[in-house]
């Protein structure tokens, strides 16, 4: 089970990362577990995924909020609030 | 109800007189709000402003809005043009437009769908600035501006 993670702005760039194909984790079912799972990655994914700056998120090109849940062919993608107009 | 979302700058006037012209004669007032870079942010020089946005997300983003401006108020026609990528001083960034039979209606839908752009649809703006690059932070008085409509 795939999924596909991208990233943007400010958190692309501080996890020198714009997309990813990943397996999707064993237990990770939520944007939460997620955000859990790529801050065990190391300093800087830790200081994007668990730091006070917000983190927003969005299933299949759909804002959610952390308790949504992930399924295998999702394209979840991680943004800090958007800045547009 | 139409979406772009492009590099190129737009034509104010050139739109102004597509939805004027667009072969309906119920559209009794246009209202349109254009969006420009400006050469301040937070004290400090700005030289440019680079848009990054979300190929996808966006454009169903922005749709989403016009839809719901559609169901809120009796609006005829909507576009949205939304620049990305490298813009200087004082060029344009956004342009909304929305025609209604009667000018309360588009007022309100001009402004809502500002509102709901500024907080719903992904863009990020990073500014090259006196002091070096930043990225923009997002603003509280746009969440609020946003939550009026709720």
């Amino acid at each position: 089970m795939n999924i596909k993670v991208l990233y943007f702005a400010r958190i692309k760039e501080s996890v020198n990362y714009s997309s990813e194909e990943m397996a999707l984790p064993k237990g990770v079912v939520t944007v939460s577990l997620l955000k859990q799972y790529l801050a065990s990655r190391g300093e800087a994914w830790e200081k994007i995924f668990t730091g006070k700056q917000i983190v927003r998120a969005a299933i299949n090109h759909t804002l959610v909020s952390d308790d949504a849940e992930i399924k295998g062919g999702d394209e979840v993608a991680f943004f800090p609030p958007v800045t547009g107009g | 109800m139409t979406v772009r979302v492009q590099t190129e700058d737009f034509d104010h006037a050139r739109e102004l007189a597509s939805m004027r012209l667009a072969g309906r004669g119920d559209v009794g007032a246009i209202v349109s709000f254009v969006g420009l870079v400006r050469d301040v942010n937070e004290g400090d020089t700005v030289n440019a402003l680079t848009l990054e946005h979300y190929p996808g997300m966006t454009e169903k983003a922005l749709q989403a809005i016009e839809d719901e401006a559609k169901k809120r108020w009796n609006i005829l026609e909507s576009l949205i043009i939304h620049r990305v990528g490298t813009l200087q001083p004082q060029d344009q960034i956004v342009l909304v437009m929305v025609s209604s039979a009667h000018r309360g209606e588009a007022f309100k839908a001009c402004e809502f769908m500002m509102d709901y752009l500024k907080t719903q649809a992904p863009f990020w703006k990073k500014e090259a600035t006196s002091q070096g690059a930043r990225w923009v932070e997002a603003k509280a008085s746009d969440d609020e501006a946003s939550q009026r409509w709720k």
